[in-house]
């Protein structure tokens, strides 16, 4: 029961704001976010330099929209963000990655 | 004046497949005629666009890999903008980004050789601990 009361403390009181559009699955899913660590995949494999030809590995930061995906949901840290984004925008241009899709 | 680095790709209309050799031969040359070097040319192959160019759903990509003072870049894509057989290219300035990742990769390994050292020896850090850390950066 404590146990309880204290995930309400931690995730229900924040609900009307913060928490909603970070889990959209609703519930009681408080444990699950908190162990969830946002960590940049390209710090762990020490990338130094994201080449835009690779589009197996920018693939995956492009959902079906065809959009990039922000960092606040891949975790990615600033510096390998922009070269991200920057390795993208250049593929997009010769037609390797897609501008839409739909 | 130093050199720059720069990696050209190049889109080739796929019915004109046969051609690609000497497309990527034509534009080597222009290059050194202009006083750049290519150091890599490679044929990407065949494959989807990933959307139309010109009512074209696929082409062939060529990579090209110039060293050079940037005149010979100019001479490269105006030729290939007057090609019609090159759909699309783009040229990307490399030299940067590589010296910087360069330099990050020096700076983890300094980072790498010195870390153990630290934690190994903390209280009588001063003495030997700066003779290791020399030895084994080299």
């Amino acid at each position: 029961m404590s146990s309880n009361y204290e995930d309400r403390q931690r995730g229900g009181g924040y609900d009307s704001d913060d928490d909603g559009d970070r889990r959209p699955m609703g519930g009681r899913g408080g444990g699950r976010r908190m162990h969830r660590r946002r960590v940049c995949r390209f710090c762990i494999d020490k990338v130094d330099l994201i080449d835009f030809k690779d589009v197996r590995l920018l693939q995956n930061y492009l959902p079906e929209r065809g959009k990039i995906l922000p960092r606040r949901i891949s975790g990615s840290c600033a510096t390998h963000q922009r070269m991200l984004a920057e390795a993208i925008k250049r593929a997009r241009n010769i037609a390797l990655l897609p501008y839409t899709t739909d | 004046m130093e050199k720059r680095q720069y990696e050209v790709v190049f889109i080739v209309d796929p019915t004109a497949d046969e051609e690609v050799p000497k497309l990527t031969e034509s534009f080597s040359q222009i290059v050194t005629d202009q006083g750049g070097t290519v150091t890599k040319a490679e044929t990407m192959g065949k494959r989807q666009l990933a959307y139309e160019i010109l009512h074209h759903k696929d082409g062939t990509f060529v990579l090209l890999e110039i060293e050079g003072s940037g005149r010979e870049i100019a001479e490269l894509e105006r030729r290939m903008r007057v090609n019609d057989r090159v759909l699309r290219y783009i040229t990307v300035r490399v030299d940067e980004d590589r010296r910087r990742a360069e330099k990050l990769k020096a700076r983890r390994a300094r980072k790498a050789a010195k870390r153990p050292e630290r934690g190994g020896s903390s209280p009588s850090r001063r003495g030997p601990a700066m003779e290791f850390s020399d030895t084994s950066g080299e």
